[in-house]
């Protein structure tokens, strides 16, 4: 497929050969080509770490920020311009570690913008510790007798707090990554995609082969309105399901905060209104 | 001269009202402040409080004066306790002068027995009228009362007033009020209270409002149309008056899920174009340093409202300090210029916050409006803002296709656009980056970076505010302030009637004015006054003018200066 719009051109690429980051690369160019999305009117937002780079290596607008805090500049962007398209794209120990309390409270909001985290269950950019995805047992230069806590449930955190849209993909998977970010970047609301991605250098355990080998697709008999089946769906273990869990339609922060209800305009479009904070004022001069 | 008598010879009078968290010192407060103005007198008020919602012992110092009156005073003409302990919790303060008002078994033996006290007993004759809820009510009367103030305009007050509610409770807030007014005038008043000086219709026509209050204003007029923030005590009533009138002025209002997000959701909308404000104090403005340094990287303009309370850590959460200067001048890893405001009164704590937004937009920065709990939870009136002098100005450039967010220019300052208007994309990144916002490790840009970041530290010295010198020009002696201590040091100077000192105080604490070094150096003795155990100011000035202050007066017991504070520590300092 022609991705001419996204393409940067001979870049230098900071990922590894092999990485799983570049088919989620190429996937996502696909997707946003295949949904004839504006590059001028896309804006990436990232924290920091390996994944967190992609904005980068992309045509779009976007906003690389401080380690974890993807998702709250994200939120603003939607709520002050929602005609941008916008995705808050990182890994897992940004969205699920550092940006923990970001992650709940950004579901509960509910902006209409796509979150994909790229899911490789350990951390790249500092060398091999574990992250919060990171399966028991998983042996690290920190973590030397095997990590100790239990892994972060991503999908059963998201589904328990009533998220809007969840789904996971495989990185390896580029035809059904594509159909699943498709349904999730159109998703009035936020949006989660955990995508597993192996990462060739650090993690060893969780490889291509071994997602191949582990995972399953939810087929038809799936319900993703069904809340409770999708929370089962979710904490299944012995083979992970991939696809789309859960789906709630709901009005999204944006229209919550009223602000657009009388005025399409983007807040930088907008003046103080002289008329109404001199009669605001005014409620001072008269004792109240 | 204390007390009453000196009280009737200034036109001047001070009010306290003690009593539990819950029972209704506001009320009272803010019904006698609104009635004196409403009736045309002067009037200022302020209130240090606990850290609790229930019971404990909360205060309120309201001045009524025949001139125009912006700080606080320890002395305490009239007292109205409002529970046991009332009168325990502002003893310090008591003289003989002072008036109680009250309840015997409120007050206890051992002030029933002064002639100075004046039994109205609030609740009985609330009881009487309907129910206890009435005594605050009864308690504004007998204030009204003793003041001398007109019943038929007190009266009409109330009803305004409590008009939203039921008929029967504002009859029973009528009764009660008149209730209150009647039981004074049975008792034999001391002299020099009653009001005797002419009240002004102007005044009943002037503006009464809060720091905070004056802060959300200058947001406003500043453009501000996005304000992200967590609740904490002071900064909270920034928020709330926002929040309230959010919808109706254009400002999104969010309450964050911490203070990190509160300032990562403000950069990312002022990235997209939106006039970005938090609102925060203490332990939250610190969570907040990592964006700062975001905001110093992006080259997002955001406006910082930073009310300081007493730390470290939560210290005493409720009350007042100016002890964050250093910390706002630090705040932030890295180095990179910042705007640091510092408003003395309430008219600067609007202009200023309102040029905060003009600034920050026009020089990419993190601009700071440094309050306190004292000046964000203190009112008088005065004449009003005049909104022709104020400008939202903005600076977003559309983009064309070759569009460079950091391009590099002589004065470091980029074309700021923003993504969706025009051609060209906008990226930003806190990775050190290139003029097209990417990452990079070239250290030649790196330098470049630096230089075009600082060059805007240089740039922005074009625009600040000029320290504001009051008293004679030929001065031999300088006390200098900064931030809400304005009025306080203005009015203690006043009454100590010097002409050898004069007061030099600074609303923009950083980059200090270059008239700095000059202006201390032509004084022999110079002293600052300012709120904190250190000396950050004196420190600053030290740092940045090059140049020593000969003498510090701190205050940090958590309670802030009152003038009789400045009178007596200047006094001895000069006296040494």
């Amino acid at each position: 497929m022609a991705t001419d719009v996204f393409e940067m051109g001979d870049i230098d690429i900071a990922w590894c050969p092999g990485c799983g980051n570049y088919p989620i690369l190429k996937t996502l160019k696909e997707t946003l080509t295949e949904l004839a999305i504006d590059p001028k009117q896309l804006v990436m937002v990232s924290g920091i770490g390996q994944a967190a780079k992609i904005p980068h290596y992309l045509k779009c607008h976007f906003f690389n920020g401080l380690h974890g805090r993807a998702l709250p500049p994200a939120t603003a962007i939607k709520a002050v311009n929602p005609k941008l398209t916008v995705i808050a794209e990182s890994g897992d120990g940004d969205m699920y570690g550092e940006g923990g309390n970001h992650f709940i409270h950004c579901i509960r909001r509910n902006p209409d913008i796509t979150n994909i985290v790229h899911d490789n269950m350990v951390y790249g950019l500092t060398k091999g510790q574990a992250s919060p995805t990171s399966r028991r047992g998983f042996k690290t230069p920190v973590q030397v007798a095997g990590v100790i806590l239990e892994p972060f449930n991503p999908l059963a955190v998201a589904i328990a707090l009533d998220a809007s849209f969840v789904a996971r993909a495989n990185a390896g998977d580029r035809e059904q990554t594509r159909e699943i970010l498709k349904r999730a970047i159109r998703h009035k609301g936020y949006a989660l995609v955990d995508i597993f991605q192996p990462c060739v250098t650090f993690n060893k355990l969780n490889t291509y082969q071994w997602f191949k080998d582990h995972v399953y697709y939810l087929d038809d008999s799936h319900d993703p309105s069904d809340r409770i089946a999708a929370f089962a769906k979710a904490t299944e273990t012995d083979r992970l399901p991939l696809g789309v869990f859960y789906v709630n339609p709901k009005s999204s922060f944006e229209e919550n905060t009223q602000m657009y209800r009388d005025d399409p305009r983007p807040l930088w479009e907008r003046d103080v209104d002289a008329g109404k904070l001199a009669a605001l004022i005014e409620t001072f001069r008269r004792a109240g | 001269m204390r007390g009453t008598q000196q009280a009737a010879k200034k036109h001047d009078v001070s009010v306290v009202l003690c009593g539990q968290a819950g029972q209704g010192v506001q009320t009272v407060e803010h019904l006698v402040t609104r009635i004196l103005k409403a009736a045309g007198y002067h009037v200022f008020a302020t209130k240090e409080y606990m850290s609790r919602v229930r019971g404990g012992a909360n205060s309120t110092t309201i001045r009524v004066c025949g001139r125009r009156v912006a700080a606080p005073v320890s002395r305490m003409d009239i007292l109205v306790p409002l529970n046991k302990g009332a009168v325990a919790h502002v003893a310090e303060r008591l003289s003989p002068e002072t008036v109680l008002v009250g309840e015997r078994e409120v007050v206890g033996d051992d002030d029933v027995e002064s002639q100075r006290f004046l039994a109205v007993p609030f609740t009985q004759i609330a009881s009487d009228i309907g129910g206890k809820i009435y005594s605050n009510v009864v308690a504004v009367g007998a204030i009204a009362g003793l003041l001398g103030l007109d019943l038929d305009a007190v009266v009409a007050y109330v009803r305004r007033f409590f008009a939203k509610k039921t008929d029967d409770i504002v009859a029973n807030n009528v009764k009660a009020v008149q209730a209150g007014y009647d039981a004074v005038g049975r008792l034999d008043v001391p002299d020099g209270l009653k009001l005797t000086f002419k009240p002004s219709p102007k005044v009943a026509d002037e503006m009464l409002l809060s720091g905070a209050e004056a802060v959300g204003l200058g947001a406003i007029a500043g453009g501000c149309n996005f304000v992200s923030s967590y609740p904490m005590s002071p900064s909270t009533n920034v928020l709330t008056f926002l929040a309230q009138h959010g919808l109706e002025q254009g400002v999104l209002a969010e309450q964050a899920e911490d203070e990190i997000a509160a300032i990562n959701m403000a950069i990312g909308a002022a990235y997209a174009g939106a006039r970005a404000l938090v609102t925060t104090s203490g332990g939250g403005f610190a969570l907040m340093t990592e964006g700062v340094s975001l905001a110093g990287m992006l080259e997002c303009p955001v406006v910082i409202h930073l009310a300081q309370r007493p730390g470290p850590a939560t210290g005493l959460p409720t009350r007042t300090e100016q002890a964050d200067l250093e910390l706002a001048l630090y705040a932030g890893h890295g180095e990179f210029p910042r705007i640091l405001f510092a408003p003395g009164t309430l008219e600067q704590a609007f202009y200023l916050t309102q040029r905060a937004f003009n600034l920050a937009d026009k020089y990419q920065v993190p601009a700071f409006i440094l309050t306190d709990e004292y000046l964000i939870d203190s009112y008088y009136n005065f004449k009003g803002f005049d909104l022709s002098k104020t400008k939202a100005e903005r600076h977003i450039v559309k983009t064309t296709r070759d569009y460079r967010r950091y391009k590099l220019t002589k004065n470091g300052i980029s074309p700021r656009g923003i993504p969706g208007y025009g051609e060209g994309l906008v990226a930003v990144d806190s990775d050190e980056h290139d003029e097209e916002g990417h990452i990079t490790e070239d250290l030649n840009v790196r330098v470049a970076m630096v230089d075009k970041r600082l060059a805007k530290g240089e740039a922005l010295r074009k625009d600040v505010v000029r320290p504001e010198l009051i008293g004679p020009k030929n001065y031999k002696r300088l006390v200098i302030c900064w931030g809400s201590t304005y009025h306080i040091v203005q009015e203690a100077l006043a009454e100590m009637g010097r002409t050898d000192t004069a007061m030099l105080h600074y609303s923009q604490v950083y980059p200090l004015h270059p008239s700095t070094a000059d202006l201390i150096r032509k004084a022999r003795r110079t002293v600052v006054v300012e709120g904190n155990a250190t000396g950050q100011f004196r420190k600053l000035i030290r740092l940045h003018a090059g140049v020593d202050v000969d003498e510090a007066l701190v205050k940090y017991d958590g309670l802030g200066f009152t003038v009789e504070d400045v009178v007596e520590g200047l006094t001895e300092i000069i006296s040494r």
